[in-house]
């Protein structure tokens, strides 16, 4: 039997990066708010405190900290009419599970979009007319402008302690910044980051082919810092487990290093733990959401009814639920019409690893997952001219590493073999002397790319799984090889003595094998127009007012960087326009 | 060359001793204490652990089979420890009682189709334990058939061809839909015991961390990330707090 809970204020789907800021937004507020999670409670102390926190196999390698695939998955095919598989084994893209959800687990690598990053359309279609883009592309624009957002990615770089060097302030250029970012009101919370020796040579290079290297701006802080909820961060000490493991020295922001224990004090707060979300709840004309329904620990199914639904969950998870929800229309790649679904993309990497002489000492495992690394923008978005080159979009490139795990991090010289005498011998020799070179760039949405329902395959709670439908286009393996060559170059001018190159090429599918980034993106698009987007400029649904959609979800394509400082700002536009607008006067924000 | 020849040696040592002792035996006690001793001929080898590992999961068969395919994927040389040595096979015994062995991490309802695109990734029925039991035996009787023995009394090249097969997808299994899956994940539980903190009973006294130059659990370089270039001058400490 089903039991039904005295209702709240609000509901919040899903305790991870947005869902934290809209519980203690909404909460000091004064209203009541619950956040249903379906993971288990986690943080620092006890959970990864040090030395059991750096333990590569249980983290790195067996994904402790995300969702369990045998639970809940995906499945995967790459075109339309193609019959989708499940996503097995995490291999691709991760799946986050628990509080604090990827923010937990993520690399810290903090960036803003570039202005031209939310009018990616009109931009484009402005600077190199329509024809340029190819016919199945499908992206579009935001309904917000960089100088609107720019208060709310400011917002979220405070919560953070974001270490970084601003390159442009109000306007005006600052050496050793990033010169294509948009301005800024100030400064980042705390400096940047040392340079790991990696990093180092490779901003040498860079300069020396007149190019602006710059820090990669990184959540962890390179000194205390205390944000605006009181919440207190300490200093990264470049211990080399980011990215797959939770910080065991408070350096890395995470909902439980920025928010939590503010949040968790609210006597107007619950948190309910171990509780799926199955279903958000309509009323009978389908235009109010009036709670959800979950089935907590004991396999209990609840009904929490509540005036406002927040849906923070996981990109994927996100558009699963609105699908099973029927809220909106589900897309459909045939027409073109419908929205829920549309426009999922990814990114796409590619990588060097250099080795050098033995007299140079790399220390690859001193490193964070953000910070300690360098950067040049000069090829991201559109911050050169793409007229002779015909594709648009591109990404930055990075120099340094993340950490020297060996299972992960470990890399080889070119055409060592992958076993055997000779693989170990070249582990032993390189190891110290390795460093690397990556690109991480945009990928466009496309008519054919998106995420419905799949007919077969269904979850431990006998819920369909979301079927994703992508491949890589012509855009993309064009913008890969022009991007790639320019970061081989830098490696040339690194000048080691050997160095490999894996690159996407034409003729190969999405490999669901190859780890790249954890940034699935789309399928509850932001957007000016009900027709084409699933959420307005606030994250509010179109369709259904008293709910808000936050994440990766809403991006209408992916830009080159990576997303959690974008995610951050228009998360923190979505709580102030609840807080200042909508709990005034509860309806549409925007008028449809 | 007094090193090839020990080599020699060791690999006939090997080989006889694996292929003489019954395996109740060599389940019980003498598998990992034979292979140690064996490796003992190595210029960097430590001494032999003070208990020999009993499998819990392997069969005498399927554990032969195992130490023979680690110390051809991670061979013992001058060079480093190899696989053996450094208790890989004990490491993935122990792993097939863990959630991992189980398949607690993987999505494993059907229906299952395995011959789609590799790209779309692993696509077969077989959690770690299951999939272990059936390919080995199944390789086992592919060299059988083909070589006359299983693979753990071939000899070292037969081994590396019947390695390089799998690899490339080009030794059919009878059961096994698409071999080369079962090689990736033998080759990936291999660097795993090999690299993995000592606590999981491979990577014994932090051998391929010390081999490689990688501190280990240190993860505070305070005192070093404004030296880049600097060598970094302290060993390996474990999780568990062993120093090097």
């Amino acid at each position: 039997m089903t039991v039904t809970m005295k209702p709240v204020d609000a509901v919040v789907i899903g305790l991870g990066w947005t869902g934290s800021i809209l519980s203690m937004e909404l909460a000091s507020e004064g209203i009541n708010v619950v956040a249903l999670e379906r993971g288990a409670y986690r943080d620092t102390a006890p959970d990864w405190t040090y030395p059991k926190a750096v333990d590569e196999l249980k983290y790195g390698i067996r994904g402790e900290l995300f969702q369990r695939l045998s639970k809940d998955t995906v499945t995967i095919r790459h075109a339309v009419g193609d019959t989708a598989v499940p996503y097995r084994q995490l291999n691709v893209f991760l799946l986050p599970d628990n509080v604090g959800g990827a923010g937990v687990h993520w690399n810290g690598q903090h960036y803003r979009p570039s202005p031209e990053d939310l009018k990616f359309y009109s931009h484009n279609v402005e600077r190199y007319g329509a024809k340029f883009l190819p016919e199945d592309m499908t992206i579009q624009d935001y309904d917000v402008t960089y100088d609107e957002l720019e208060p709310y990615l400011d917002e979220f770089e405070r919560l953070c302690g974001t270490s970084g060097q601003a390159g442009n302030i109000r306007g005006k250029l600052i050496a050793g910044g990033n010169p294509f970012e948009g301005p800024r009101s100030r400064d980042y919370p705390t400096p940047a980051l040392p340079d790991s020796e990696g990093a180092r040579r490779f901003a040498k290079a860079a300069k020396e082919m007149g190019y602006s290297p710059f820090p990669q701006p990184s959540a962890n802080c390179s000194q205390p810092w205390t944000n605006q909820y009181g919440v207190r961060l300490g200093p990264c000490n470049l211990c080399g487990y980011c990215e797959r493991y939770g910080c065991y020295i408070y350096a890395k922001a995470s909902p439980q290093t920025t928010i939590l224990p503010a949040l968790l004090r609210k006597p107007n707060f619950e948190m309910r733990t171990h509780s799926t979300v199955t279903k958000i709840n309509l009323s009978s004309d389908g235009k109010r959401a009036t709670g959800v329904t979950y089935v907590d620990a004991t396999g209990q199914e609840v009904i929490q009814p509540a005036d406002l639904v927040i849906l923070s969950s996981f990109q994927i998870n996100n558009v699963r639920l609105m699908l099973l929800s029927g809220i909106g229309k589900p897309y459909d790649p045939n027409t073109g019409e419908g929205v829920i679904g549309k426009n999922f993309a990814y990114q796409m990497m590619s990588e060097s690893a250099l080795f050098f002489d033995k007299d140079v000492a790399t220390n690859p495992f001193i490193g964070a997952g953000a910070g300690a690394q360098q950067i040049i923008d000069e090829f991201n978005a559109d911050h050169f001219d793409h007229a002779p080159h015909g594709f648009i979009g591109g990404g930055y490139i990075l120099g340094g590493t993340t950490g020297g795990r060996p299972l992960q991090q470990l890399n080889v010289p070119p055409g060592t073999p992958a076993w055997g005498a000779a693989w170990k011998k070249a582990a032993k020799d390189t190891y110290l002397h390795s460093t690397r070179v990556q690109t991480h760039s945009s990928v466009m949405s496309y008519r054919g790319a998106y995420v419905d329902l799949d007919p077969t395959y269904r979850n431990a709670l006998g819920q369909p799984l979301a079927r994703i439908t992508f491949d890589w286009h012509d855009n993309e393996y064009k913008m890969t090889k022009f991007v790639t060559d320019r970061a081989l170059e830098i490696v040339a001018k690194m000048n080691p003595k050997s160095h490999t190159v894996t690159m996407r090429k034409p003729g190969e599918h999405f490999n669901t094998r190859q780890y790249q980034t954890t940034h699935i993106t789309g399928g509850v698009i932001t957007g000016a127009d009900p027709k084409t987007s699933a959420v307005n400029r606030y994250s509010q649904s179109w369709d259904v007012p008293n709910l808000f959609v936050f994440g990766a979800s809403a991006f209408p394509q992916n830009f080159g960087y990576n997303p959690t400082g974008l995610i951050g700002g228009l998360t923190y536009m979505g709580a102030h326009a609840i807080r200042e607008k909508y709990l005034k006067s509860p309806g549409p924000l925007v008028p449809v | 060359m007094p090193l090839d020849e020990s080599f020699k040696n060791r690999r006939t040592f090997l080989r006889q001793a694996l292929g003489i002792v019954p395996g109740a035996v060599l389940l019980s006690s003498g598998g990992a204490e034979l292979l140690s001793s064996a490796t003992a001929l190595g210029a960097t080898v430590k001494p032999p652990p003070a208990t020999p590992y009993a499998p819990t999961f392997f069969n005498a068969a399927e554990w032969a089979f195992l130490n023979a395919a680690v110390d051809r994927l991670i061979p013992a040389d001058l060079e480093g420890p190899g696989g053996v040595e450094l208790g890989v096979p004990e490491f993935i015994d122990r792993q097939m009682e863990t959630g991992y062995g189980y398949g607690e991490f993987w999505y494993l309802s059907s229906p299952f189709v395995p011959d789609v695109d590799p790209s779309l990734g692993y696509q077969l029925q077989y959690a770690p334990r299951e999939f272990y039991r059936t390919a080995i035996a199944d390789i086992d009787a592919a060299c059988v058939s083909a070589h006359g023995n299983a693979f753990s009394a071939l000899d070292p090249a037969t081994q590396d061809a019947v390695l390089t097969a799998l690899q490339k997808g080009s030794l059919p299994l009878a059961r096994i839909a698409k071999p080369a899956e079962f090689f990736i994940q033998l080759l990936a539980n291999t660097k795993e015991g090999y690299f993995a903190d000592p606590m999981y009973g491979g990577n014994k006294h932090m051998g391929s961390w010390k081999m490689i130059g990688f501190p280990g659990a240190r993860a505070d370089f305070k005192s070093w990330m404004t030296r880049p270039g600097v060598v970094y001058p302290l060993g390996p400490v474990s999780i568990q707090g062993e120093k090097a």
